[in-house]
């Protein structure tokens, strides 16, 4: 297991920043271009919305590396407001794109597994995880 | 999914070499079919993208590094296409979901709602009410009084669907609890109203007319909430002629009175009643006028009045290429001894 690697999004611009890590250590794990562009995108959904709801927060990267697995690990950690409904934002259609598949429900797609924790007033805590193939 | 990719790609790499040799049509007809594989298979736009980059790779050994990197590029661009077509069979799903619902509801509908064609002695009585869609907004009911009497009515809620099928049990349930024969239209609507007023979003109107008939004495007495008005044919005369019913429509004031109507019926006199989706069929952009009803109904009236009525419908069904606007509820009441 190597060291965690860390992007803070505060601004528009850190956005580019966490996919551009994201998609670097995506590649140093052996995915496929494919597999880095899914990645790079899902970074995005995670980063956009930390920036645009909770205004500050962190995404941090780690590899996964045992006998069973090898994949890339993101958590997208921010102390935002928190979401109220987890079942709604999850849910397609509900994002403010208007159900073209992207937001949360997109993340989900993306990746192989999704884990989100969210407290009111606390902030919100979303782990996502893509095997390598 | 990986193997799908894997036996076109091969596939697809056959072809495009071919059609980068010779342009040849046949190649582009063996992609058509490669492309409708990936599509039955749910292979997303990205994948394609990568396997003609690979394909590519392998065709020609002298591709730029420009080509290269506007191809990766194209290839994130592609993502979002992706996820938006993944995203189809789930809305189908949850399409075929809301659909069997609302079924179930529209069959429970029926049930709810469901009143039988009585038979009453010199009366013939034809009806027929279908839905726009799914659910019926529209309601109609008999009451066989114990002195033989028949009390009717007939209503429509001011908009289609779901909410005006649940507002339309709730009428039938406070129809339910009256003493059938003692009470008189005016007072039935009067009461109606005042649940309405009371009950029903400020949004939501129901109109209604409601007759009772009295065999003994041929005597038919109604009042409307604002429903569209019926008609009465005279036989000896051969005119119809429309009732004059003045009322407000249910639910808008609390203390609304009605107004109560009273006539005659002789031998082969009708009594119709109907609903708007009747008199506001569309023939193309045009609204059809009442005379063409009239017309309609006149031109079936020797038949019994069940088949009357459903002439009529099947008149307006064809009328309207088949596609009801509103539901469609019409009642014909002839006497005929
Ligand atoms: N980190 C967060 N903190 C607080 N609320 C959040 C956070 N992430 C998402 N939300 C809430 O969940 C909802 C759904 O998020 P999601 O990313 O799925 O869609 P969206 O951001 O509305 O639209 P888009 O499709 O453009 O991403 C958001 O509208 C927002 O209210
Ligand atoms: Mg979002």
């Amino acid at each position: 297991m190597e060291p965690q690697s860390c992007v803070n999004i505060h601004k528009e611009w850190d956005i580019v920043g966490a996919r551009q890590l994201g998609r670097e250590m995506a590649k140093r794990l052996g995915f496929g271009t494919v597999d880095q562009a899914r990645i790079a995108t899902a970074v995005s959904e995670l980063a956009r919305n930390i920036y645009l709801y909770a205004e500050k927060g962190q995404i941090c990267f780690e590899f996964i590396d045992n006998i069973e697995h090898r994949g890339l690990c993101m958590t997208a950690v921010d102390t935002g407001p928190g979401i109220s409904d987890i079942s709604q934002a999850m849910q397609d259609g509900y994002t403010t794109s208007g159900g073209l598949g992207a937001g949360l429900p997109g993340v989900r797609r993306l990746m192989d597994e999704f884990d989100i924790h969210s407290e009111i007033g606390n902030g919100t805590r979303i782990k996502a995880i893509k095997w390598v193939r | 999914m990986e193997e799908v990719i894997s036996k076109n790609a091969t596939n697809y790499k056959e072809l495009l070499r071919n059609y980068m040799e010779s342009q040849d049509e046949q190649a582009l007809y063996g992609v058509e079919k490669v492309s409708k594989a990936f599509i039955k298979n749910n292979i997303l736009p990205e994948e394609i993208v990568n396997l003609h980059i690979q394909a590519m790779a392998e065709v020609c050994n002298d591709l730029t590094e420009d080509y290269k990197n506007s191809m990766n590029f194209l290839l994130e661009a592609m993502i979002f296409y992706g996820l938006a077509m993944q995203e189809i069979p789930l809305l189908r799903e949850e399409k075929h979901i809301l659909q069997s619902e609302i079924s179930v509801a529209a069959s429970m509908q029926k049930t709810l709602l469901g009143t039988n064609k009585p038979e009453i002695n010199g009366m013939d009585i034809g009806v027929i009410s279908v839905p726009a869609h799914q659910m019926n907004g529209d309601y109609h009911h008999f009451v066989k009084g114990k002195d033989g009497s028949l009390g009717i009515a007939i209503a429509d809620v001011i908009g289609k669907g779901i909410p005006a099928a649940l507002c339309m049990s709730m009428i039938k349930y406070s129809m339910d609890s009256y003493p059938e024969e003692s009470m008189s239209p005016k007072s039935i609507l009067k009461n109606l109203n005042r649940v309405v007023e009371r009950n029903v979003d400020p949004s939501m109107f129901i109109t209604m007319c409601y007759a009772h008939y009295q065999p003994q004495e041929s005597k038919l007495s109604f009042s409307s909430a604002g429903h569209e008005p019926g008609y009465y044919y005279n036989a000896e005369t051969d005119t119809f002629k429309e009732f004059e019913t003045r009322g407000l429509v249910l639910g808008v004031s609390p203390d609304t009175e009605y107004k109560e109507y009273e006539m005659t019926i002789n031998k082969d006199d009708m009594v119709i009643l109907l609903t708007d989706g009747v008199t506001e069929c569309r023939d193309g952009d045009r609204f059809i006028e009442s005379q063409e009803v009239l017309d309609i109904i006149k031109k079936y009236s020797d038949l019994p009045a069940q088949e009357m009525v459903e002439n009529v419908y099947k008149h307006f069904e064809r009328l309207q290429d088949f596609q009801l606007r509103d539901d469609f509820t019409l009642m014909v009441l002839r006497k005929n001894s």
